[in-house]
């Protein structure tokens, strides 16, 4: 099994034809995903290589039955885009974009918990459950289907982790990039949540970074309800405070967001906390 | 009173606020003031302002709260000094309040508790609600008024304030943009960031050029593990696109206590092939004499690794490796 998407999940891609949005549905579609179509207003009726594309989620979604929606769209149109899907049946929206302010997510994070959509994200590579199905940018390739479900807010350290514990022959149940913003639809807890309930999740990988309390509180979530083993590393241990470290919600400030308190919290809840990213696989 | 403006506290110590009775006094107090230096920066700027009478000052703040998910509303009694030593020595007197208020009867109530004069609290009332609409359109990560100061008059007045933008929200308000404090950036940070790259300046000798913020932070964390010391933190970006990569390398080598660049690259979005042609554009151009240490594989890494080869550059498939390498290179660590 695995968690959020497998081999049935039907998926749509949300600025299909954009340099990175048909790069991507094209590689989704070679790794095995169902992708059924794509949205890009005003260019419906075409296709991008096999994919249709249709010019709103409402059409794409009464003619392919999708039910996830992967968003490509540049800032300033996410939100909308991820509302339109969210109006329009999908279940789960996972937006890969970068750079949406704050206060949208706020309003955005409310209005999609009313409506019972989940998003995955912004600011995230997307989710994968190996060998069945990817929504999102990751290289499918470096993955393999096993027993560890990873849990992480970057992209491509993720990929360093993967990487690791795919050459260390520890395949993944699901790899979830819940997004480097402040404010993301999805958190730890939820997914950590999901994990513990997955038969076939063994052991669960945790990767943070400096910056708010989103590991302070899967600690807390980890020390009364899971029972899976949890690995974790924390960057950032180095980065200087008050400096935003590339990602929106990377920035140690007013004495909150430094590694050391998450490490202390997440060891205090028994988790495993490593020094390296390489280190991951030995402790599993 | 005559108020040097400079983007730090510490001002009244530092002598860059002068009480003055009079117009040729406010004249010689700010000769003095202007030019002055205040923790290193240089006042530019001063404020000629009402001397208050005050009887007591509150702190009041909107941030977000990532915990709530939402905006939220901070009142202190304890105004004058910052909010981190407030929450240390008098936490009890912090209130959060969420907003926005379900409605105006709600968030008076609320305030009653902090402003219980009818006088005050029409005033902070009128104030919560205004510096929320701020804090909205202009899209910031924090508005802060402290001290929120109480005048013998009884008037509530914003005695002192700080405004900090959303940088995601600055394309939409383009105003903003030109309100950014230069002097709180190196001038690599700044041109970074023209380049479209995230960009943090450190102190050690190894250049890094990763992409990804979590993978970026993990590289200089390894590289201290290592014996080493990054010179930077550089995050090329999600998007892929050989002329950032020959932009970034520009911005490493104006750096001259460098002695190897690092390039850690796992592509996802970023294509591996991109990236190798950033490189050898930056080569070809920028007449690198520095050791360059490179990582490369994801999203087409074998066809990037062959570019690269075929130029006599040679890419290693893990990070470890790679920065042990990089780490020997700048004379650092147990190789």
């Amino acid at each position: 099994m695995s968690i959020l998407i497998d081999e049935h999940t039907r998926v749509i891609v949300q600025g299909i034809t954009g340099r990175d949005g048909s790069f991507h549905a094209e590689a989704m579609l070679e790794y095995g995903t169902k992708v059924v179509g794509g949205v890009t207003p005003g260019k419906g009726g075409r296709t991008v290589g096999a994919i249709p594309v249709f010019d709103t989620v409402d059409d794409a979604v009464a003619k392919t039955g999708a039910e996830c929606s992967v968003v490509f769209v540049p800032a300033a149109f996410a939100p909308d885009a991820i509302r339109e899907a969210a109006d329009s049946g999908i279940s789960l929206v996972v937006c890969i974009t970068e750079g949406i302010p704050v206060l949208r997510m706020v309003d955005l994070y409310h209005e999609l918990k009313d409506k019972g959509v989940r998003l995955i994200g912004p600011n995230c590579p997307g989710i994968i459950s190996p060998g069945k199905c990817k929504v999102g940018i990751m290289p499918g390739e470096i993955h393999r289907p096993g027993g560890v479900g990873v849990i992480s807010r970057s992209g491509t350290l993720t990929y360093e982790v993967v990487y690791d514990l795919t050459e260390r022959s520890l395949g993944q149940s699901t790899c979830v990039g819940i997004g480097g913003d402040p404010i993301v639809g999805t958190g730890y807890v939820e997914l950590l949540e999901l994990f513990e309930k997955d038969e076939k999740t063994d052991a669960i990988v945790l990767i943070g970074e400096i910056g708010g309390e989103a590991e302070e509180e899967a600690a807390s979530f980890i020390k009364t309800s899971v029972h899976k083993k949890v690995v974790a590393f924390i960057s950032g241990r180095t980065a200087p405070p008050g400096k935003r470290m590339g990602h929106a919600g990377a920035i140690i400030s007013a004495g909150t967001g430094g590694a050391e308190a998450k490490v202390a919290a997440l060891r205090d809840a028994g988790v495993v906390v490593v020094d390296r990213p390489d280190q991951i696989p030995d402790e599993l | 009173m005559v108020k040097g403006q400079v983007l730090t506290g510490g001002r009244g110590k530092a002598g860059a606020i002068k009480v003055v009775s009079s117009q040729a006094e406010a004249e010689s107090a700010a000769e003095k003031i202007l030019g002055m230096s205040v923790k290193g920066f240089i006042v530019e700027k001063a404020l000629v302002t009402e001397r208050l009478d005050i009887k007591a000052e509150y702190y009041a703040a909107i941030t977000v709260d990532r915990r709530a998910k939402a905006a939220i509303l901070i009142i202190s009694a304890a105004g004058g000094m910052d909010i981190e030593q407030i929450a240390e020595e008098k936490p009890e007197k912090i209130r959060r309040f969420v907003m926005p208020a379900d409605n105006d009867e709600a968030l008076r109530k609320w305030l009653a508790e902090s402003f219980e004069d009818r006088g005050l609290l029409d005033q902070a009332f009128q104030i919560a609600q205004n510096i929320y609409r701020l804090f909205r359109e202009k899209d910031c990560s924090l508005v802060e008024i402290n001290p929120l100061a109480v005048t013998a008059q009884r008037r509530l007045i914003a005695a002192d304030a700080k405004i900090v933008f959303d940088d995601s929200g600055v394309p939409q308000h383009p105003e903003l943009a030109e309100l950014r404090n230069a002097d709180e950036y190196t001038a690599d940070e700044i041109e970074a960031r023209e380049a479209g790259l995230s960009f943090v300046s450190l102190s050690g000798e190894i250049g890094c050029m990763v992409n990804g913020a979590g993978l970026a932070m993990a590289t200089m964390d390894c590289i201290k593990l290592a014996g080493g010391r990054a010179a930077n933190f550089l995050d090329v970006g999600g998007s892929s696109n050989p002329q950032k990569v020959l932009d970034a390398m520009r911005i490493l080598l104006r750096n001259e206590q460098l002695k190897v660049i690092l390039v850690n690259i796992f592509g996802g979005i970023t294509r591996c092939d991109d990236v190798a042609q950033g490189i050898l554009w930056a080569r070809e151009q920028l007449g690198i004499t520095l050791p360059i240490v490179i990582r490369l594989i994801g999203t087409n890494g074998k066809k990037g690794r062959d570019m690269l080869g075929k130029a006599g550059l040679i890419a290693t498939r893990r990070m470890g490796d790679a920065i042990d390498q990089a780490v020997a290179c700048s004379g650092g660590g147990s190789l």
